[in-house]
């Protein structure tokens, strides 16, 4: 993969004083789903917003196809796509004329064809001809996805896709995105939701307090930062747990059959293989094994709490 | 390379016209039943005793008049509400990540501004038809004008829109600034009738000079030289040029 936009040394300082960025470089490959996380204010909508144009940087540089969004500002904005956190759309408008609309904006010529591939592809075909004000929230959503694809962009930029989404329309819309990654499309993501980040990512980074923390494939975070717990079903009840084990990550469910034991899956040792052998040394059988990964909310807290 | 994106501007205006003509009924009756008014009020009630000005009957002195300050109010309510309201319902973000410069936004906005205006005082002058003989002297002069004016007083519209943060801003220089320019800008009267000093001080209205360019190329005369007409409607779409050019290089008022 080769790299679709490059951030070096990015920084935000508003005239309040709010350092909002604070020394950003990032690179994001062609063609990769990355979701940023991080908790209200982090800097998330500032970094999109300024590779967007929305926002003037304090200094740091930004390239996008290898334009850079200062000096060659129109070349990198051909290449994005934004559909923003708000739902901003003119009720008056039908979709159709809308998504038309924002084509024109980006210096392209009409494309019926494409047009209605994209709304047939978006389930909004059968509304093109409705006024944006008579559609639910969903559709407004879904609108603003076909008018940031309108010009048919490398880089989408979802700020809170599924912000106020209910479940099932959620579900949905992920899936509109990960057609969007099959077909091409480099896609960078901000989002509370960390099942989201979680189900969809190809990469995550973590912002907070304007500094990016880090930025991992989402299996590698998972496994350098994930805890595992691992869950034994014994053949009799322990009673109580032996003394020995406590302050060891060990726990026993209340009937005294069942072990639980949280450990490091990055450590050299787990100590796994002590504890089935202390078992087996007291004389109770297993009947059952299974483990268990944290989750990604677990990694994300952990993170945030280790830099605060 | 920043070479103007064309069909960028040709999506506003277009954008901007559709709106415009979805209630064309509603933009084009208010201006002609105001007209109508004015030409009963001011063109047979007062009218009627005066007897004409220049040699000119006062009902068709007015026409000029009531033109300019349709062309300006129009003008100015359309270019200043065309931008105002996609930075009140969230959609100016559009305009600022597309590849679109103050060039691109400038000429869609005010162009479909100023074409509205033209076509509405345009039915205002065959509205006058119906009311008074009028005889436009320098038809291309007159015309001319019509486009420097409404395009003048749309970049002023749009630098208003850009710069309200509330709809009470948006109507507050309209209804203190331009309306009172206009009515002493020699809109119903030549400046030469105003009293000492007056009539002087009514030269700084900048407005005067554009009426008074406007009723010239109607009626043969002006109460200032057509040249420095001309030169003042040049000098006020320069200014303005310069400032939509400042908020967009800066981001003032539209930009983080």
């Amino acid at each position: 993969m080769s790299a679709i936009i490059q951030i070096d040394h990015l920084s935000k300082r508003y005239d309040s004083g709010t350092h909002a960025l604070d020394d950003v470089s990032l690179t994001i490959e062609q063609g990769e789903i990355l979701a940023l996380l991080g908790p209200n204010g982090a800097g998330k909508t500032t970094l999109i917003s300024i590779i967007c144009g929305l926002v003037v940087p304090t200094s740091g540089t930004v390239r996008v196809g290898g334009h850079d969004i200062g000096s060659d500002w129109r070349a990198a904005r051909r290449l994005i796509g934004l559909v923003p956190q708000e739902i901003a759309l003119e009720p008056f408008e039908t979709v159709a004329a809308s998504v038309r609309f924002t084509r024109g904006l980006y210096g392209e010529g009409p494309d019926e064809a494409y047009l209605e591939s994209l709304l047939r592809s978006l389930a909004l075909w059968d509304k093109r001809d409705s006024k944006t004000r008579e559609l639910s929230g969903g559709m407004k959503r879904r609108v603003l996805i076909a008018k940031a694809l309108s010009h048919r962009p490398k880089v989408l930029f979802l700020d809170e896709p599924t912000a106020g989404v209910d479940v099932h329309l959620r579900r949905e819309m992920w899936q509109v995105v990960r057609d969007l990654r099959d077909a091409g499309v480099t896609i960078i993501l901000t989002t509370h939701y960390l099942e989201e980040a979680e189900d969809m990512a190809d990469r995550i980074g973590v912002v907070d307090k304007g500094r990016l923390l880090l930025v991992r494939p989402k299996a590698e975070l998972m496994k350098e930062f994930g805890r595992k717990q691992l869950r034994v079903e014994l053949d009799r009840s322990l009673g109580e747990l032996p003394p020995d084990w406590r302050g060891q990550g060990l726990s026993l469910s209340d009937d005294g059959r069942v072990l639980t034991y949280d450990y490091d899956a990055r450590a050299e040792r787990t100590g796994i293989g002590r504890l089935l052998a202390d078992l087996n040394a007291r004389g109770v059988g297993v009947r059952d094994v299974s483990t268990r990964q944290s989750s990604l909310e677990q990694v994300f807290m952990a993170l945030l709490e280790e830099n605060a | 390379m920043s070479a103007i994106n064309w069909p960028s501007v040709q999506a506003i205006f277009h954008h901007e016209m559709s709106r415009f003509f979805r209630t064309i009924w509603q933009s084009l009756a208010s201006p002609v039943i105001s007209t109508v008014l004015y030409f009963i009020v001011f063109g047979a009630a007062i009218g009627g005793r005066i007897q004409s000005i220049e040699g000119v009957a006062y009902g068709a002195f007015i026409v000029p008049g009531l033109m300019m300050l349709t062309v300006l109010q129009q003008s100015v309510s359309n270019a200043s509400f065309g931008i105002y309201f996609p930075k009140f319902s969230g959609t100016i973000y559009e305009y600022l990540v597309a590849p679109t410069g103050w060039v691109e936004v400038t000429l869609g906005f005010v162009g479909a501004a100023a074409a509205k205006a033209v076509l509405i005082a345009l039915v205002i002058l065959l509205t006058s038809f119906f009311f008074v003989g009028v005889h436009v002297a320098h038809p291309v002069w007159m015309l001319a004008f019509l486009v420097l004016t409404a395009v003048a007083f749309s970049l002023l519209g749009f630098i208003i829109g850009l710069w309200a943060r509330n709809f009470e801003q948006l109507q507050i220089v309209p209804m203190m600034v331009i309306t009172p320019l206009v009515f002493l800008g020699g809109a119903f009267y030549s400046a030469s009738m105003l009293p000492r000093p007056w009539d002087s001080i009514a030269r700084f209205n900048p407005v005067l000079h554009l009426i008074s360019g406007f009723r010239w190329s109607f009626f043969d005369f002006a109460d200032v030289p057509v040249g420095l007409s001309l030169v003042a409607v040049t000098a006020m779409i320069a200014i303005c040029l310069a400032a939509i050019r400042w908020i967009f290089a800066t981001g003032w008022r539209l930009r983080d």
